[in-house]
């Protein structure tokens, strides 16, 4: 793995996270312990201040669960996360702290309000319960602050979610994180609930804050689009395991792993012109508590020869592209 | 030759509590024999109204069509009655939904549920449905079909059962099939196949289809002919590569220009600002006004209507061929 | 600059909407207040003493002087009625609050913790549902001695287990909401995550069954005073007069029936409260 010149905001090293799963009839009949889920396997990621990686794959590949380990709502099987060096993840380290530094951003704008709380109230808690402002004025003022800075009228701070649309609750979740003035936020699949047109209002927001208050975003989305306009570098995962990591332009001109290369062909380009005719890729993601031996994507690969099957693969590097594949930078 | 479907000054009704809301307002569109016509636009433009209007399936809402007429075959459809209907649906129009995790039964086997219309509507015995359901099952790509049959719902993932679904849509031949949102709850390289299965069988079987999504994506890669849907009005209608060519509606253009991914990473994006309006009180005149960039006082009151521009494409705008300012 | 585009806001701009009476709690709480104040104000203006014996006025019909007439023992009936409401009301709300706030902690605490708390708790719970709720109350109240303070131990011990199983039930729901989420990653204690963002959206059902219960209780009540192990006599309450009023039904129908309907009104008041209420409070969007 190549050296990273910048210390590195955020940093996983070796992240794998399992979960147990419950024991079914069968198990017990047949005195089995069940397999357990490996939801994450062994990623390793660093995020440069100021920068943002996207995240993508198909669901159930453990991005949301990796968000959610690094975001410390699930405690990682193995490996760490350090912010600006510091471990914060296990034990002994300040949650607090951690939580004036790295927020997230969920899916849902309909599930990530309180419904009973306004606008005003619900931006007021995290100011109040951090000490942040003394005083009524001076909260007063930071919601009126916070509002207008993701592009909402302040008038509107006494209503309650339900008066707002989907793009405007998302705007509300996106104040709500800013409250604690945090250097990173994760932003879990942010706009994929909303329509296109609001869609590119939100993105034009995320764009907008990180080049105003120098935010570092992890952005996690399924749409490859989406995470191409937002992001620096790209990081594709499958099963559980980083499968391509590139900068985004090098990974849409030059992507080295098979799956990176069917996701992109199996993009609809809203372009009649250039139709495809053949399917970009045959079966399904196997199950994650049975992966596959050998390299993981084998079973649909359409390259994979017998070392595929016999040998996990590690990451190969060219530079700061990354690619599991034993085939990946061969042909150059 | 006359088109297989054709909808005409389509009014569609929701009665609620406070006023009732016109989620269909005088629509017009033709799907000839064969063909592949995409129903794009945003969430509640009405287009799930629109592709529910034609099998008046309305899932208990108190929906009533109220103007219009929906010719099929050469009948009239809002005139049918309720048996007649049902005799209609599922054998000459079938629908697929938009989520595959419930629109099957979880509590009967797969190979029953498709059975089950080709028993009612063909009359056929038992083994002969089997058959043919092992032949259907086989047809959408479902790998060792002669196993499946006997699963359960939820031994399927998600494409898995938007395959069976297909399957069920397609057991009975209809001549068109509705798709309603069918990848939208898949994932990518699932929706490729899914997209790639449904113009296969059209091929096959001859059908036509009416596919509606949000995703200008998918109306590009599938669809024959077009029409963009916006507060209950169908805004802009043409071939599909005319229309990507030369959008002409400010509605559609605007839809294409924030899509993300075409343009450099550097430049923002361009949203439409503002937000779809409210179908109960809607804005007179064009609807799409308060978030045009080039209206005019004359939108503000007139309510333009569906007129060609060149022989196929056909814009409902005052401004109709003004350069966007 | 792009993040000044906004969309329009889908509510008019006014202040917090008031709560809006529906027509169910606009009933409900019509109902309960004409018999709050028949029950606090009614024994002011009475003329009757609800424990006096009087022989001479036995078993008098409903008419102009007893409106509901008298019992077995000469005492007016209408009299008795209101201060028998009273004793029941204040049963049925310390037999319904107490179980209420024990059963809501327990519950809330358990579904959002998890885990082995949950367990532990939800074992507890389990272990009394195994028991008939009439068994254990009348163990309970059998062992200790008949009096209204053992009946209400006895009432609570026993009730909180439904309180404490829907709300657990809710929280376990409101505690995968992403806002709950949120609150964690904002540094909340889980003492004001618990009290402003979980319960709030969890208890509308507890409070819905609490309604409900209200009319159980005094159903329950009736059935212990009957058995001698409730209220004593001659302490008014309306279970025990329609009990008392059973060997007369057939020449003095009135010592029962105006009681009954008594609770019959008091049931369909309570139940429209809680219909009302569940509608106020379920969060709209």
């Amino acid at each position: 793995m190549p050296a990273s010149t910048d210390t590195p905001l955020l940093e996983v090293r070796g992240l794998s996270k399992t979960f147990a799963q419950r024991r079914s009839l069968s198990h017990i009949v047949m005195s089995q312990a069940p397999h357990p889920l490996q939801a994450v396997r062994n990623v390793t990621l660093t995020l440069a201040p100021g920068e943002t990686l996207g995240l993508v794959g198909e669901s159930g590949c453990g991005k949301s669960t990796l968000g959610r380990c690094i975001a410390g709502f699930h405690e990682p099987t193995e490996g760490t996360v350090f912010l600006r060096g510091e471990k914060v993840s296990g034990d002994g380290y300040d949650r607090q702290r951690l939580s004036r530094e790295l927020q997230m951003i969920f899916q849902d704008p309909y599930s990530s309000l309180n419904p009973r709380l306004t606008v005003a109230q619900a931006l007021e808690e995290p100011i109040r319960v951090h000490g942040l402002r003394r005083g009524r004025g001076e909260i007063a003022d930071r919601v009126d602050e916070l509002m207008s800075t993701v592009g909402l009228p302040p008038g509107l701070k006494s209503q309650l979610p339900h008066a707002f649309s989907g793009g405007q609750r998302q705007r509300i979740s996106i104040a709500r994180a800013l409250a604690l003035e945090p250097d990173v936020i994760i932003a879990d699949e942010p706009v994929s609930a909303l329509d296109v047109s609001i869609q590119a209002q939100i993105l034009n927001l995320f764009e907008d804050l990180r080049s105003r208050l120098g935010l570092t975003y992890l952005f996690i989305a399924h749409d490859l689009n989406v995470v191409r306009h937002i992001s620096q570098r790209i990081a594709v995962m499958y099963l559980g395991e980083i499968v391509e990591i590139a900068d985004a332009d090098q990974l849409f001109e030059d992507p080295q792993h098979p799956y990176t290369r069917a996701l992109l062909s199996a993009l609809p380009q809203p372009d009649p012109t250039r139709r495809t005719e053949a399917v970009s890729l045959e079966g399904e993601p196997p199950d994650p508590s049975s992966p596959p031996s050998g390299c993981a994507f084998n079973v649909r690969c359409p390259l994979a020869h017998d070392a595929c099957r016999a040998q996990a693969q590690e990451l190969r590097w060219r530079g700061d592209h990354g690619a599991r594949c034993i085939e990946a930078f061969k042909r150059d | 030759m006359a088109p297989l479907l054709s909808v005409r000054d389509l009014v569609t009704v929701f009665e609620s509590k406070t006023r009732p809301v016109q989620a269909v307002d005088s629509v017009s569109f033709e799907i000839r024999e064969g063909e592949v016509f995409g129903l794009v636009g945003e969430s509640g433009c009405g287009k799930s109204a629109t592709c529910r209007s034609i099998l008046r399936l309305f899932a208990g809402a108190p929906a009533r069509i109220t103007g219009g007429t929906i010719e099929f075959a050469g009948r009239d459809l809002t005139c049918l009655s309720e048996a007649e209907m049902t005799r209609v649906r599922g054998r000459e129009i079938a629908m697929v939904f938009q989520d595959p995790m419930t629109s099957l039964n979880p509590t009967m086997r797969v190979g029953d549920q498709i059975a089950e219309g080709l028993i009612r509507h063909e009359s056929i015995g038992r083994r002969a449905a089997r058959l043919e359901a092992i032949e259907l099952l086989k047809q959408v790509g479902v790998p060792s079909a002669e196993q499946r049959l006997d699963s359960w719902p939820h031994e399927f993932s998600g494409g898995m059962r938007q395959r069976v679904l297909i399957a069920i849509a397609l057991a009975c031949r209809p001549k068109l099939l509705i798709a309603d949102e069918p990848t939208t709850a898949l994932d990518v390289t699932i929706q490729d196949q899914i997209l790639k299965l449904i113009l296969r069988l059209r091929e096959q079987y001859g059908m036509s289809v009416l596919l509606v999504t949000h995703d200008l994506g998918v109306v590009a890669q599938t669809c024959d002919r077009v029409a963009t849907m916006y507060a209950g009005r169908i805004v802009e209608t043409a071939e599909t590569p005319s229309l990507f060519a030369r959008p002409l509606h400010p509605y559609t253009i605007a839809l294409l220009n924030s899509l993300p991914g075409g343009k450099k990473r550097s430049e923002p994006l361009q949203p439409i600002g503002g937000a779809p309006p409210n179908l109960a009180d809607p804005p007179p005149g064009c609807r799409f006004h308060p978030r045009c960039s080039i209206a005019v006082e004359a939108c503000r009151s007139t309510a333009p209507a569906l007129l060609p521009v060149d022989a196929p494409h056909r814009v409902a705008c005052l401004r109709r061929g003004a350069e966007p300012s | 600059m792009t993040t000044t585009i906004t969309e329009t806001p889908t509510a008019s701009p006014r202040q917090r909407r008031l709560p809006r009476l529906n027509p169910p709690l606009t009933a409900g709480l019509a109902m309960l207040v004409i018999l709050l104040a028949a029950v606090l104000l009614g024994p002011l203006f009475s003329p009757y003493d609800p424990l006096k014996v009087d022989f001479a006025e036995a078993l008098r019909p409903p008419g102009a002087v007893h409106w509901f007439g008298t019992d077995n023992l000469g005492r007016d009936v209408l009299t008795r009625v209101l201060a028998a409401g009273l004793v029941d009301l204040q049963i049925a709300t310390v037999c319904v609050v107490l179980p209420f706030l024990i059963g809501s902690t327990v519950g809330a605490v358990a579904g959002y913790f998890g885990g082995l708390t949950d367990r532990i708790l939800m074992r507890i719970v389990d272990i009394l549902w195994a028991f008939p709720f009439y068994v254990l109350v009348i163990a309970i109240v059998g062992t200790l001695g008949p009096s209204t303070g053992n009946m209400y131990l006895a009432f609570t011990l026993v009730v909180w287990i439904s309180f404490a199983r829907i709300v657990r039930g809710e929280v376990l729901s409101v505690r995968q909401s992403e806002y709950v989420m949120a609150a964690r990653l904002l540094g909340y204690s889980h003492l004001r995550i618990i009290l402003r963002h979980v319960l709030p959206n969890a208890i509308t059902p507890a409070i819905v069954y609490a309604m409900a219960d209200v009319v159980l209780t005094i159903l329950a009540v009736t059935a212990l005073s009957f058995l001698g192990l409730g209220v004593q006599p001659p302490t008014p309450e309306w279970g025990v007069m329609i009990a008392d009023g059973r060997n007369f039904i057939f020449d003095a129908w009135w010592i029962s029936t105006f009681p009954g309907f008594a609770i019959i009104y008091t049931g369909i008041a309570f139940t429209l409260l809680g219909d009302g209420l569940d509608d106020l409070l379920r969060p709209k969007g």
